[in-house]
């Protein structure tokens, strides 16, 4: 499957120009934001690269996610999910392929940013050495249970849901924390945003960054939690499959 | 149930909200025939070849498949069956060749190259095998759908409709391809089509589809004289409108 999903990319200039565009983008416009703010705020000043570290890594999760997302939609928009499903592919298998492809898709995606982050404006994220596997695995875990949420509803609702698939993930944004630490939120926002773990990959990148302390406490929480809503995630995937399969939808998923 | 046969089916039914899809079928499929699905739209064919590869949930009934219950041991027969349908697509911007390399490898292909090759011979693939799958005539593609058809050599293949959409050659070619597999390898085909002259000339037995009931079965040439009817598709005309001989016999034998 992963072979499948390589060649895709490889005969398709505008998928790998995608994988790196967006990431890119995002880089160099907070690139220079930042910059901005270094030379005018002291808190920036103390701490440059925050808000770039803070991109980078929301989009490692926003990655994931995708990566993991598009490359089912792949199989729903060829129409070949019916030939995969009466393959000798397990579920599992696929959901394991479509794990892979999102780790792939990720690293591809993201690495040539992180290189010109460095030429650009002197941020080397590699400085937060063991800690951005760490950070990098958490969410990971994260877009893949998103991956998985909105892979289910497009099997449970049709490819009107695709659009979830985007709209989900920007909606978490503003409780993830990704800018600005969870105290900045009000009382009741806090208490959502310590139940997902990206706030706490977030937390644990602002300790390492300005107070130069690491945070197991913050990953290990992460990482609990991540298990948890991974579970979650691939139950409801596969009970949706398995609802597509009673309900006879697999025989014309589309919109 | 026949234990002996490929396809061994009982009481299998779904109903997918109000309508009864499919409505307490029995039927067997002996090894090395081919056996044919006949109904008009909605008659419950499509359905019945879906809940026996998996992609459709029973709500009630047996399947036995190459000597395996089902649906607790699709794993086993999975590898053992193939599937193709003009209405399931094979990624469009793979090539021919990629597909079929991806395939092999579903499949668990020790030898994947040389099957591709056996295939790519034998369906005249050869020149089109670099180029996107999209970019094939309907002919060309439905011969690359065989070819993923038949990449693991299935003991048992599921047809839906395997000529809709072809020109009259090329439909000829695909059906002769067809008988000559079967009768090389011994294997087993069940298709579904309302395209009459073709159950006629390759099928063994036909299986009379209405509303979601086996109505008749039997050999062509049985079915035509039974009905008293120079060919299959007065046949069929007779039982989908409940008319002539149809509407005498086809009830009774729906209740055997």
């Amino acid at each position: 499957m992963v072979m499948r999903y390589t060649y895709l990319i490889q005969g398709s200039i505008p998928r790998v120009l995608d994988l790196w565009y967006w990431p890119t983008l995002q880089m160099v416009m907070w690139g220079f934001i930042t910059t901005f703010l270094t030379q005018n705020s002291s808190f920036f000043a103390q701490a440059f690269g925050v808000l770039l570290g803070a991109v980078m890594l929301w989009d490692v999760m926003f990655r994931g996610q995708m990566g993991f997302a598009l490359s089912f939609f792949e199989e729903i928009w060829s129409r070949n999910l019916g030939h995969l499903l009466v393959s000798p592919l397990r579920p599992r298998e696929f959901i394991y392929a479509l794990l892979t492809m999102s780790v792939l898709r990720t690293v591809f995606g993201i690495f040539p940013a992180t290189l010109l982050a460095i030429w650009f404006f002197g941020y080397n994220v590699y400085g937060l050495g063991l800690m951005l596997v760490a950070f990098f695995v958490c969410l990971m875990m994260a877009g893949w249970s998103m991956g998985l949420l909105v892979s289910g509803m497009v099997l449970r609702w049709g490819m009107g849901a695709e659009s979830l698939a985007w709209a989900l993930i920007f909606g978490l944004a503003p409780l993830c924390a990704v800018y600005y630490p969870v105290a900045s939120l009000p009382g009741w926002v806090q208490l959502i945003s310590w139940s997902l773990p990206p706030s706490y990959v977030f937390e644990g990148m602002r300790a390492v960054m300005i107070e130069h302390v690491m945070r197991a406490d913050l990953l290990i929480t992460a990482f609990a939690l991540n298990i948890v809503y991974l579970s979650a995630a691939s139950w409801w995937f596969l009970n949706c499959l398995k609802g597509a399969r009673r309900e006879g939808r697999l025989l014309q998923v589309g919109e | 149930m026949n234990s002996t046969a490929v396809i061994s089916v009982r009481g299998l039914t779904k109903r997918f909200g109000a309508v009864l899809a499919v409505d307490a079928i029995d039927f067997e499929v002996a090894a090395g025939s081919i056996t044919a699905l006949l109904g008009g739209n909605g008659a419950g064919k499509t359905t019945t070849i879906a809940m026996l590869l998996g992609l459709v949930e029973p709500d009630a009934g047996a399947m036995l498949v190459l000597g395996e219950e089902l649906p607790k041991h699709f794993h086993r027969v999975l590898p053992r069956m193939n599937f193709e349908s003009p209405y399931v697509d094979l990624p469009h911007r793979l090539t021919v060749l990629q597909n079929l390399k991806v395939y092999a490898g579903l499949y668990g292909l020790m030898r994947a190259d040389e099957r591709i090759s056996e295939l790519a011979a034998d369906l005249e693939l050869k020149e089109f095998l670099q180029r996107p799958t999209g970019s094939l005539s309907a002919g060309q593609k439905t011969r690359v759908s065989l070819a993923k058809a038949l990449i693991n050599a299935p003991e048992l293949l599921l047809l839906d409709e395997p000529t809709a959409s072809l020109d009259p050659d090329t439909a000829d070619w695909v059906r002769s391809y067809l008988e000559s597999y079967c009768a090389g390898r011994g294997a087993t085909i069940l298709l579904a089509s309302h395209n009459m002259s073709e159950v006629e000339r390759m099928c063994d037995v036909v299986l009379m589809m209405r509303t979601g009931r086996i109505v008749d079965q039997g050999a062509p040439a049985a079915l035509i004289g039974r009905y008293g009817r120079s060919n299959l598709e007065e046949v069929f005309l007779d039982i989908a409108r409940g008319t002539g001989k149809g509407a005498e016999l086809a009830p009774d034998r729906a209740a055997q």
